[in-house]
């Protein structure tokens, strides 16, 4: 491609060539530049077309769910889409707990939310917020079927049979004129209408409305609407209901400003809550505070991994440098022997390496019943070596080494034998030709056996939910716990990031430390 | 609620029935035709001997009398988180879910199972009851298709010597480290054991649910709970307890009976039955919504087979679960393979239930997102 733009052929081009100073040109009379730049481009969109299919599968897999759970983590229309009107009568109502309107909007949005099975939802998301709103939006929305706005429904249509007929409301709600003289009614009947044909599958034209629908109308005739077309009917001798008092009758936390304040807070479309919560914090009124003592847990939890991630890293080296050394000094073939040894563990079955580990450690085990026979523990006194922090360490040591040799390994196998020798003849004893000439060139191994040894191990999940009893697990066990059995995906997602951002942040402390161009991952 | 209707069948699963065993091996499954039915299933239950006995019982009659195809999905654990991530996702690959009552709850409220005619979906008794009338009280709402009930109860180890010849036969020794040292296996949720706390603290079985509701009820169990906490492993699975109490590892745990009779029935263990207040739930079906046409149809064909008298007697041969409905509890006979007989190893013998609770589902459905996390963290502390 390239010799067929940029012309080989110069005395061709020459004479195409302006005297003066101008573009080089090539052999089809394009700039020289140009011409190489779109050559350069085609290449390029070649060896794009190369790395394509890896292009494309790490953009679906590992980028597109990164972004979704980033996402997650700050996402919460879940309110705003199921109390619209609540959330917008209560940028208007600043009141602890609202007035009637705000009321009356609750009372409209959980009767629909309650027809589409949101409500529900709703209340396991704020419950995160504030213990109980789940129950509370539980009982409520079974309430709101039930609720005493019948008593507007029954003055109506005893006042007039027309109010019974479902073709005549749609006839007047098709009426712009009407629409306009009873704002609220249009609005109550229109949400009553979409769920009648979405979720009922009934035409509406053939149903009689909804209580909400006339709780609406006589709002707005007692407003003084005088709607045109409608059967004149006069709502000042009405029994009336007050719907915040029905709310707070069925549960007297509607009475309380909490539940209100969980609202405003969340009402919003995206929150900061999940990535506060997941550091033992929690947005208030006032702003930002500092959870009751029995719910903090994350702090620890990060904290614990990061501690325990460390201990087990620091065996790993204790445990493997020994090992790698010995490999890299014996013969080719004695070492291979020994390194299907490292291997083997490798190729088995991590479930089956923890379930081995818990044969082997539990209090009736392999190892307490060995120190028993042997005399070291008495029968009463067997050590606890599992379902602890303990347990933890031992298993992903174990798990991990392989990860730690194999790096070790490669960069010991590239210092030459001679450097050592050199020193000895130079008059250093065995140690100090250890220690001064042969261990700082192993220190590149050392660094990239840890880095992913560590990586490894502060994600780690089914180990130490299998050997770590409720001590010694990690945070990872708790984002599972939150992503299959809480069902907070946001604040999985929220500790997931903290996660994430928590190993770039060591990984550039590490860069800065030691200098990531130290880390060899071969000789 | 659910106690009378309890304590009816258990009263007819003691009459052994003469003709029953005859009956069962005559009934070959005769199907109606299945019209607009996809050709195959995927059904989501709880994998081990559960699902077994679901399989022996009517899964493969069903198989062999309509030749489909089934697929097993063995997560009833997190059901549904599952079912929610399915809908999320628009693509709902499960046909048929088997869940636990407060599960099935859930499910309906949130509107991820549909609704379901009772009367007309499943099969009237073989007594010619209706099914709405046949399962009675275990019809715990509009989308659950019920099949047993099942209890959660303690099963101990008899070969302590530190107990001193001593067995536990009150729930409260569960509590008594003194008289019965030894580690114990507890669930990894506050189901169940928040009321064996609150009883064992004083509170008479019926008012437990009253005391779960009052301020610092909750903390109140927990704080029982905390007296054996460091003496306790924390299970999550059904079968866990049985392999600990099996490796000697706990001296006693609790487990769901079916797990227990395994135990303790087939593999022979020196373990007994605690059967002292013994917590009642139930396990059924559930259809998820957003099926379409076919599959729904193939589903409530097979739902209709797996539900109905004989097929669910069937399923007592393989696991000591009391079926649902009331016609099938005299058809209950022996253990398919050891002929032992399986009354008295059901939950609702009345020797078994001088004490019991009946899980409170509708207060759990209610109150589980709140209580479960403030027993998580408790359990993390």
């Amino acid at each position: 491609m390239a010799d067929a733009t940029i012309s080989g052929g110069m005395p061709a081009g020459r004479e195409a060539r302006p005297v003066a100073s101008g573009p080089v040109l090539a052999a089809d009379g394009t700039p020289l530049k140009a011409s190489l730049a779109r050559s350069l481009r085609r290449q390029k969109a070649r060896a794009l077309l190369l790395i394509a299919p890896l292009l494309l599968f790490i953009l679906a897999t590992f980028v597109l769910p990164i972004g979704d759970m980033l996402f997650r983590s700050v996402e919460n229309r879940i309110v705003g889409d199921t109390l619209p009107r609540t959330v917008a009568a209560l940028r208007e109502d600043t009141a602890p707990v609202p007035g009637e309107p705000a009321f009356v909007a609750l009372y409209e949005d959980l009767v629909v939310a309650e027809e589409y099975k949101r409500h529900t939802q709703l209340g396991t998301r704020l419950n995160y917020e504030w213990g109980g709103a789940s129950s509370l939006f539980r009982g409520t929305g079974r309430a709101v079927a039930r609720f005493g706005t019948d008593v507007y429904t029954d003055q109506f249509q005893d006042a007039d049979p027309a109010f019974e007929d479902g073709a005549q409301w749609a006839a007047w709600m098709a009426d712009e004129a009407v629409r306009a003289a009873l704002p609220e009614t249009a609005d109550a009947y229109d949400a009553w209408a979409q769920f009648t044909t979405e979720v009922g599958n009934d035409d509406p034209a053939e149903e009689e409305p909804g209580d909400m629908v006339y709780a609406a109308l006589h709002r707005d005739l007692s407003a003084g609407a005088q709607p045109p077309g409608l059967p004149a009917v006069d709502v000042t001798g009405f029994e009336t209901v007050s719907i915040k008092e029905l709310l707070i009758e069925e549960d007297d936390a509607w009475g309380e400003p909490e539940i209100w304040n969980v609202l405003r807070l969340y009402a919003p479309a995206y929150t900061p809550g999940y990535y506060l919560n997941a550091v033992d914090l929690q947005k208030d009124l006032d702003g930002v505070s500092v959870r009751p003592e029995n719910d903090r847990i994350y702090v620890t939890l990060f904290v614990r991994t990061m501690i325990m991630s460390l201990v087990i890293t620091g065996t790993c080296i204790l445990l493997g440098y020994p090992i790698a050394y010995l490999l890299a000094s014996l013969p080719m073939r004695t070492a291979n022997l020994l390194m299907i040894l490292v291997l083997l563990p490798f190729w088995t079955s991590l479930l089956v390496r923890t379930s081995a580990w818990k044969v082997l450690l539990q209090q009736q085990g392999v190892i307490n019943d060995i120190l028993v026979w042997a005399g070291v523990v008495s029968d009463a006194n067997r050590l606890v070596m599992i379902n602890n922090q303990t347990g933890t360490i031992i298993a992903m040591t174990h798990i991990l080494l392989p990860f730690m040799i194999l790096p070790l390994y490669s960069v010991m196998k590239g210092i030459p034998p001679s450097f050592v020798r050199a020193a000895k003849s130079l008059g250093a004893n065995d140690w100090t030709a250890f220690w001064r000439v042969y261990f700082p060139q192993s220190v590149p191994g050392i660094g990239a056996g840890s880095i992913l040894v560590f990586i490894l191990s502060i994600g780690y999940y089914i180990t130490p939910e299998l050997v770590g009893g409720t001590k010694g697990v990690f945070i990872s066990n708790r984002i599972a716990y939150h992503i299959s059995t809480s069902l907070n995906w946001g604040l999985a997602a929220a500790l997931g990031t903290i996660l994430l951002a928590v190993v770039l942040l060591l990984y550039w402390v590490y860069d800065r430390l030691v200098g990531i161009d130290n880390v060899k991952l071969g000789g | 609620m659910t106690i009378t209707k309890l304590m009816g069948s258990a009263a007819l699963a003691l009459l052994p029935m003469a003709g029953a065993a005859l009956a069962q091996d005559a009934a070959a499954p005769e199907l109606p035709a299945c019209e607009n039915c996809a050709d195959s299933m995927v059904i989501m239950s709880w994998g081990g001997a559960y699902q077994n006995s679901q399989l022996k019982a009517y899964v493969e009659p069903y198989i062999a009398a309509t030749g489909i195809t089934v697929t097993w999905d063995e997560s009833s654990n997190e059901a549904i988180a599952k079912l929610r991530a399915a809908q999320e996702a628009g693509n709902m690959p499960f046909d048929l879910v088997d869940v636990e009552g407060p599960d099935a709850q859930r499910a309906c409220d949130e509107g991820l199972a549909v609704e379901i005619d009772h009367d007309e979906v499943l099969a009237p008794g073989d007594d010619g009851s209706a099914p709405t009338e046949d399962f009675g009280d275990s019809i715990i709402n509009d989308c659950y298709l019920p099949q047993i009930y099942f209890s959660t109860t303690f099963g101990y180890r008899t070969d302590v010597a530190e107990w001193n010849g001593a067995t536990p036969d009150d729930i409260c020794d569960v509590f008594d480290i003194e008289a019965f040292p030894g580690m114990r296996s507890l669930q990894a949720s506050p189901k169940k054991n928040l009321e064996w706390a609150l009883i064992c603290d004083g509170v008479a079985a019926e008012d437990v649910y009253d005391v779960l509701d009052e301020d610092g009820g909750v903390e109140r169990a927990l704080a029982k709970l905390d007296t054996i906490k460091d003496s306790t492993i924390w299970w999550t699975a059904g079968a866990e307890t049985p392999q600990l109490l099996a490796d000697k590892e706990v001296v006693m745990g609790s487990t769901y009976n079916g797990r227990l009779f395994s135990v303790i029935a087939e593999q022979n263990q020196p373990v007994e039955m605690l059967w002292d207040y013994q917590n009642f739930d139930f396990d059924g079906w559930i259809v998820p919504a957003g099926l379409s046409e076919d599959r729904m149809n193939r589903v409530m064909h097979f739902a209709r087979f797996a539900t109905d008298t004989q097929r669910l007697a069937d399923q007592a041969k393989y696991i000591a679960y009391g079926p649902a409905r009331a016609s099938s509890q005299p058809l209950v006979s022996t253990h398919a393979d050891l002929g032992i007989e399986m009354a008295p190893h059901m939950p609702t013998n009345p020797d078994n239930m001088k004490n019991y609770l009946v899980n409170n589902i509708e207060w759990w459905a209610d109150n589980q997102d709140e209580v479960e996390a403030t027993f998580q963290n408790w359990l993390a502390q």
